[in-house]
């Protein structure tokens, strides 16, 4: 190894290594924990004080607005979960009742899930009510 | 109709697996009559692909709904244009897509390299024809385009069923932006597969010189083309339909083929020196293979359905396919690298830091280790589940944290980089080069303290912009003193003479500009402004120096949504400069889907963004979001530079004259000693 090479792979290090501290401290910032509502039901006790994002259905006619927020319940294999919207964005044009969502956010003292974030996707009409022929 | 698409695609694997087996074997028995009916059954493939094409338009043009493809994605009210469209509406169709660009790059290759490369190019069709293969067997029985709808009758007998009209194609789905971007977007994917193949036979026939990277230079080049433009017109699709005020928000999905781009850009960089010094032979076979492997493994993340349930890793069967496809390749292409090493070693090594080929080696590394951050962030949730069986997400500030450094740093050596020599630059030479890039830099960033901005990221990227852009302007205007002083020329034709006759570096620089430009679009992010207020007619609202005021609101129908639609009086200083109307639809086909029209007042400076949330929590009044985002629309001009810029590197060389060819190698020479003279 000639010296070029010696700090090429230095600086390198010292790039990688820098990088991957900023890396963690933006992980640590934004990291959540992804569950079903079936699964935060579970493990409910321990999640206080934890970024969530928790995957359910939107039940049909439960979205109410109400005072400053928006309120409605998810539900996943039979468990159910109330979610209040405290995020500032337009919430996606997907969103509706029987809607697929992701919500994110932190437990507050009353159950209630705080939601930051709402993520949503339709569900699909077509595919469940069809069976595909295989070829 | 629907048969004989099925029977076209069948028939297309055949003639791809003959392909396949065809080219070994006549590669082995040195017989050049099997490897040209290899060649032959692949250009067959591809036209039996375009009959199965064809068929499909034809059923979604007529709607045939007893298709499940055209019942899921198109309704008889559609327009015709967005029922063609509606071909890569859905994942099958687009998948017969995918089958057929792959099979279409296929032939090209096939066609143009028909009398040379001889030794190499049955290994070329080999890994082409494996390739098309194995995504025409997903295809064909994992999610054919041609499957029909069936209905079970009370009592368990199956009967052909034909609805009476489609769901019709998501409404999101219909912007211009939109319907082009996952075509161009798989031509980005898709043509990194023949380098790979080039690539692949060079290691087999041990031929590991530059030749399969001048040969698919082009081909790169290209694809890396249709893969940015891919990513710009996702981010501006994003932008104006979505209504959320950003264009790229680190989804797993854009993370998917930025990945590709970003292995693909340092690929481009990295040949260059082996073209050049003979030096990284090993590091490029593995680039274009990593490169490669990324296009797939983002084909993979967007058809699996792992992000958009990231429970439902691996479950659908397509998900294992890809997962041993890409385990196959990545096996077989590291034991040809290991066992072929001897042939990869280099010819030169690197004999400071402050050259270029330092230069190239820190943009890769830049390159790959943004790319490794992005695939650490995207796969995290799977990686811990697999380790801790909890799913964990990780959000924008990750990448973000990650990201722009790493963007900062990669600014920077596009300054720097070009002006450096190869093999050792001097302190001397870099003091003259330097000496303008950095002094005005440097005055520009006082200027911007004097003017009170502290952000760091904010100062250090608009600085380095300058820098870099007084770097490139400098060497556009040595270069064409030169050539004025040579020829006689006026300024601008001696400029646009210079950038013809010297493509690669010229054009390279304009993409360098570019680059530059898009930065600056990217920094007016630290500046972005938003409000939002519940509004009735009469109402105003302040963001920025607009004053918005709501004169009217007003309900509609047109012909396949009702729309609810808010005007708005913009005013700046007090004098009215735009009427602006965001709108909200509602779809009534889609499930009742609705959609926000955003309202867009885009200029250099900044851009207004208007949006109509929809009727405010108490009813009464309608929820009215604006933004303010500085200087997008620079990304967009950016982007666009850089397409220009990418054009030009790749126009084809005119066969010179001789004597045309020595003024060219004169020109570079003295534009060299121009440096060392200053």
């Amino acid at each position: 190894m000639n010296s070029a090479n010696w700090k090429f792979l230095i600086g390198g290090a010292v790039i990688i290594a820098a990088l991957s501290w900023l890396g963690f401290v933006g992980f640590q910032e934004s990291k959540s924990y992804y569950i079903t509502v079936d699964e935060f039901s579970a493990m409910k006790s321990d999640l206080h004080g934890k970024t969530l994002k928790i995957a359910g259905d939107v039940v049909d006619g439960s979205i109410e607005r109400s005072g400053p927020g928006l309120e409605f319940v998810i539900t996943h294999s039979g468990k159910n979960l109330k979610v209040r919207y405290i995020g500032r964005d337009v919430l996606p044009d997907t969103f509706k009742g029987g809607s697929k969502a992701v919500v994110e956010g932190t437990l507050s003292e009353d159950g209630v899930l705080l939601a930051r974030h709402v993520e949503a996707k339709c569900a699909s009409k077509y595919e469940a009510e069809y069976n595909k022929k295989t070829t | 109709m629907s048969n004989l698409g099925t029977f076209c695609l069948l028939l297309a694997l055949c003639l791809s697996l003959y392909g396949l087996f065809a080219s070994l074997l006549g590669a082995a028995l040195k017989q050049h009559r099997i490897v040209r009916s290899a060649e032959r059954a692949a250009i067959a493939s591809c036209a039996s692909i375009l009959l199965a094409l064809v068929s499909l338009l034809y059923l979604l043009a007529t709607s045939d709904f007893s298709v499940e493809h055209v019942a899921q994605s198109t309704s008889r009210d559609l327009p015709l244009f967005y029922k063609l469209a509606a071909l890569w509406g859905a994942h099958d169709g687009s998948m017969l897509l995918w089958v057929f660009v792959t099979a279409v790059f296929s032939g090209i290759v096939v066609f143009q390299n028909r009398f040379r490369y001889r030794d190499m190019m049955p290994y070329v069709v080999a890994v082409l024809m494996f390739n098309l293969s194995f995504f025409l067997i997903l295809n064909i029985f994992l999610s054919n385009p041609f499957d029909e709808l069936v209905q079970v009758l009370p009592g368990g007998t199956m009967q052909k069923f034909s609805p009476p009209d489609g769901r019709g194609l998501n409404p999101l789905l219909q912007y211009w932006a939109m319907v082009i971007h996952p075509p161009i977007l798989y031509l980005g994917f898709i043509g990194f597969v023949v380098p790979f193949a080039f690539a692949i036979a060079a290691l087999i026939t041990r031929q590991l010189g530059d030749t399969w990277i001048r040969t698919t230079r082009r081909w790169t080049l290209v694809t890396w083309l249709f893969l940015g433009v891919g990513l710009i017109l996702g981010g501006k699709w994003a932008y104006v339909e979505l209504g959320w005020g950003g264009y790229w928000g680190w989804d797993p999905v854009e993370n998917s083929s930025l990945m590709p781009w970003l292995a693909g850009t340092a690929f481009l960089h990295s040949v260059i020196v082996q073209e050049r010094k003979g030096m990284l032979k090993v590091w490029n076979v593995l680039l274009i293979v990593i490169t490669y492997l990324l296009g797939i493994f983002g084909t993979f993340i967007t058809r699996s359905g792992i992000i958009n349930s990231v429970h439902a890793f691996a479950d659908s069967k397509l998900g294992v396919f890809f997962l041993y496809y890409m385990l196959l390749v990545l096996g077989a292409s590291l034991y040809l690298i290991i066992d072929r090493l001897p042939y990869l070693k280099s010819e030169r090594r690197l004999d400071s830091v402050l050259s270029r080929e330092s230069a190239f080696l820190f943009n890769n590394l830049l390159l790959l280790v943004a790319c490794f951050a992005v695939l650490w962030g995207t796969m995290f949730p799977v990686l811990s589940n697999w380790v801790e069986g909890t799913k964990i997400t990780v959000g924008p500030p990750f990448f973000n944290n990650v990201g722009v450094p790493i963007g900062l740093m990669l600014l920077l050596l596009t300054g720097v980089g070009p002006l450096f020599a190869w093999r050792k630059t001097s302190v001397e030479s870099l003091k003259k080069a330097f000496l303008w890039p950095v002094i005005l830099a440097l005055l520009l960033c006082v200027v911007l303290l004097a003017a009170g901005m502290r952000s760091f990221y904010v100062l250090v990227s608009f600085t380095l912009s300058m820098f870099v852009l007084v770097t490139i302007v400098q060497e556009f205007w040595k270069g064409t003193r030169v050539r004025v002083r040579k020829t006689g020329e006026n300024f601008a034709l001696a400029m646009v003479n210079l950038t013809l006759k010297n493509k690669r570096r010229y054009g390279g620089y304009i993409v360098h500009l570019a680059v530059v430009l898009m930065f600056i679009g990217l920094t007016g992010n630290a500046f972005n402004r938003e409000t939002s207020q519940a509004m009735v007619p009469g109402d105003e609202m302040q963001i920025g120096r607009y004053t918005l005021k709501m004169t009217e609101y007003h309900e509609g129908e047109a012909a396949n949504y009702q729309y609810g639609r808010a005007t708005l009086e913009v005013y700046s200083g007090g004098k009215l400069i735009r009427t602006m109307q965001p709108e909200k639809r509602f779809y009534k086909a889609s499930e009742g889907q609705s959609t926000t029209e955003v309202a867009l007042y885009s200029k250099p400076l900044e851009d207004l963004y208007v949006v109509l949330a929809g009727p405010s929590n108490d009813g009464k009044r309608y929820e009215i979001t604006a933004h303010v985002n500085p200087l997008v629309w620079w990304v967009w001009f950016g982007a666009a530079v850089m397409v220009a810029g990418t054009l030009i590197t790749l126009l084809p060389d005119k066969r010179s004259s001789f004597a045309n060819a020595q003024l060219t190698i004169a020109e570079a020479a003295e534009i060299e000693m121009g440096v060392k003279a200053r």
